[in-house]
């Protein structure tokens, strides 16, 4: 019997470390791995572009401050939730995200279509005091984000560092990035078509009411005001992406 | 079992390295308090959130990484280092391979690896990555002390006087092989300059999102679970001074707990953007998984036959024992939720907090607190524990805190699951968000409640570790009136 040949393993490090790292690999490897190989994976759409300068510094601060404890950017096919959040979520809406923020609970609402649905005065006043605006709320204030410079002066470095990673920046969008930075935050931006066209559907402006200067506000509102924009839905046909 | 009493008959001429297994202990203890006092301070500020002060370094969303690592990685880590230091020397009858200096090594960096993340998580420099926050520089160094881990454990393995491996250090050997795995493959990531702390991650989107969950899960199945089966498969056999149950059913429950850990990652991605067939799959291993888990839970339990009465008299082992109920539960809970039907509801909510405490604190938790009174005597000379009253005492503050604990979140999880999906008859939408949010807040403090029980339960702990190594021992009359024996 195969349990009597158990010994011989009970026996020998060597084969016993080989047999658990054998038996512990497969189900990665059968799980993961075709999803890098099989093109279905990620559905084809118009729409979804890396995000600009601003709003991947917005991203950065999204994930320092540690919003994905609270927060899920991932709407289910459900009919309460696209009623409540919109369209649900496709894969490749987040095809440009390093590392992904689907979330995994909802102490707050999810996120994943924020983008557009309130003001950025909203914000501003959300953040700085949520229970401001919604006097039930449980989401701590962060009244230090208008205050906060944004420090990103290496932002080129990032947008090189992420197209290693395979987000396709073009050498022009890394040229400008510093530039682009500063733009996006003000009201130049949304008549600029250089910029417009490096990064569609980007909301411009002073996000936090503060034309002085360039701060962690503006950037997190940046973010915020992009997502789930990108995707253009009239466009989308989901019986061709069954997956 | 043969080699159960093998193990109990280790020789005393042997010089054991036990510097490490009391430092461990030491840090366990003090890793613990921390872990679970930052944790309740969390869930006060869920349902105060005037608790946050609107201030970065003490918000809720930098905390909670805090939390679920000092709790994981800083107590259950430590508790898995002494106690696998400890284990893999008596079973095998040899000091620890690698001399004094390698040990050390492998403790002293891996505290320097908690340092480092808790620090990085306060500062804000994290990964964003549930359970795998610490940024690169940091995961380079647990990886260094890791390799020293293995080495040291594989060495001390192959240097034994025994001529069988005991099963306990099976389970503690696939939980360090398959942890250096998920490691490095859920952290692999580009930092932006070799001087800054931020890195952006290799994959993207959906590819990344299973990558990490295959790595989550399994953090939960090896870190938290095959390491603790290890835990549990010496230290129950010792206590109770009996063999383990079923040798087959050891081996077999072994090798299919860690063949199917590894495909249940999925079931964190039910109806998200991963493709059905890997959510179907997930799901189908998740219920499967339900048979090795109480394997493992039954192999605990019934090591006890011909000696339950020792429940009556030793609180210690019933933190053990109560420790193997709860792991049953929360498996079989696990595999529930995992299907799809019902992730549907559970996700996103409160349920799941709740059935991860059911394991962390009921099984993580009360098994390493059983280990650690266990060890506490033998490690420091002392004929007795301080006091076993205390003991007692401990137990049942934390089994009443965790029965506050989860009994509130599956009430305030399914509430709030059933709450997001109720429409009128009008077919709109019942409730807006913040009205299942203000739903909460009578559970969040019931739940908080029962999280300062538990603090309260393990400062007792500190008490009577610390005069037990102090020497003294209080007296106090046998507990169980009718036992014929003493505790101890």
């Amino acid at each position: 019997m195969l349990l009597k040949k158990h010994h011989f393993l009970e026996k020998n490090v060597f084969f016993l470390t080989l047999g658990i790292f054998l038996t512990i690999i497969i189900g990665g490897i059968v799980e993961i791995v075709p999803l890098f190989t099989m093109e279905q994976t990620i559905e084809k759409v118009d729409g979804v572009r890396p995000y600009s300068p601003l709003e991947q510094a917005g991203r950065n601060i999204y994930i320092r401050e540690g919003c994905y404890n609270c927060h899920s950017q991932m709407i289910r096919p459900f009919r309460d939730e696209v009623e409540r959040y919109g369209h649900y979520s496709l894969a490749a809406e987040s095809m440009y995200d390093h590392p992904f923020q689907w979330g995994s609970k909802r102490t707050g609402p999810d996120l994943a279509r924020v983008g557009g649905k309130y003001s950025n005065a909203w914000h501003v006043a959300h953040l700085d005091d949520p229970r401001s605006v919604v006097p039930e709320s449980i989401m701590p204030g962060y009244p230090f984000l208008a205050n906060t410079e944004l420090k990103f002066d290496d932002v080129a470095d990032h947008l090189k560092t992420l197209r290693m990673v395979g987000v396709p920046y073009t050498d022009e969008q890394i040229e400008d990035a510093l530039a682009d930075l500063h733009l996006q935050a003000t009201e130049d931006a949304a008549y600029d078509d250089g910029f417009l066209a490096r990064y569609p559907k980007a909301a411009t402006g002073d996000f936090d009411g503060n034309p002085e200067k360039l701060t962690e506000m503006d950037a997190l509102i940046a973010y915020l005001q992009v997502l789930g924009r990108m995707v253009d839905f009239t466009t989308y046909d989901p019986s061709k992406n069954l997956r | 079992m043969s080699q159960g009493s093998m193990a109990q008959t280790a020789s005393s001429a042997v010089d054991y390295n036990m510097d490490v297994v009391r430092w461990g202990a030491l840090a366990t203890v003090f890793w613990g308090v921390v872990g679970f006092l930052a944790g309740d301070f969390i869930a006060w500020q869920l349902a105060f959130p005037a608790l946050n002060f609107d201030f970065e370094y003490l918000n809720f969303g930098r905390l909670r990484p805090l939390h679920t690592s000092a709790v994981i990685f800083a107590f259950g880590g430590n508790a898995l280092l002494c106690t696998s230091f400890y284990v893999v020397q008596r079973t095998c009858r040899t000091s620890l391979f690698g001399g004094k200096a390698l040990p050390a090594f492998v403790f002293w960096g891996y505290q320097l690896f908690i340092v480092m993340a808790a620090l990085g998580y306060v500062l804000g420099v994290t990964q964003g990555r549930e359970y795998a926050e610490p940024e690169w520089f940091v995961d380079i160094w647990l990886t260094i002390v890791w390799v020293a881990y293995l080495a040291v454990f594989v060495g001390t393995l192959l240097k034994r006087e025994e001529p069988h491996i005991y099963v306990a250090n099976w389970f503690y050997l696939a939980f360090i092989v398959t942890i250096a795995m998920l490691h490095l493959g859920n952290n692999l990531a580009i930092p932006v300059s070799l001087f800054g702390t931020k890195s952006y991650s290799m994959f993207s989107g959906v590819q990344d999102a299973l990558t990490q969950w295959w790595y989550g899960h399994n953090a939960v199945g090896f870190f938290l679970t095959a390491g603790f089966l290890g835990m549990m498969y010496y230290f129950i056999p010792k206590r109770a001074e009996r063999p383990v149950y079923s040798y087959r059913l050891s081996i077999i429950h072994f090798w299919a707990l860690i063949f199917l850990y590894i495909w249940a990652g999925p079931h964190h991605l039910h109806y998200t953007a991963l493709p059905d067939w890997a959510q179907t799959l997930g799901m189908t291993f998740s219920v499967m998984l339900w048979m090795p888990s109480w394997g493992g839970m039954i192999n605990g339990l019934m090591t006890l036959s011909g000696a339950w009465d020792k429940l009556r008299t030793d609180p210690v082992l019933r933190f053990m024992v109560a420790a193997v109920g709860f792991y049953g539960m929360s498996t079989f809970e696990g595999p529930v939720m995992s299907i799809k039907s019902v992730n549907g509801l559970s996700h996103y909510t409160d349920w799941t907090i709740g059935h991860v405490h059911s394991g962390a604190l009921g099984w993580v938790a009360f098994v390493s607190f059983g280990a650690i009174y266990f060890l506490i005597p033998v490690l420091w000379n002392r004929e007795r524990l301080y006091s076993m009253r205390l003991v007692a005492h401990h137990f049942w503050l934390g089994t009443i805190g965790i029965v506050l604990y989860i009994t509130s979140m599956w009430v305030s999880g399914i509430m709030q699951g059933l709450m997001w999906r109720a429409h009128d008859q009008l077919g709109f939408l019942q409730y807006s968000f913040i009205e299942t949010v203000e739903a909460m807040h009578p559970y969040y403090i019931i739940r908080a409640t029962g999280g300062a029980l538990f603090v309260l339960g393990s400062l007792l702990m500190v008490w009577n570790v610390y005069k037990t190594i102090r020497g003294d021992t209080r007296r106090e009359a046998p507990i169980g009136v009718t036992a014929p024996a003493a505790a101890q």
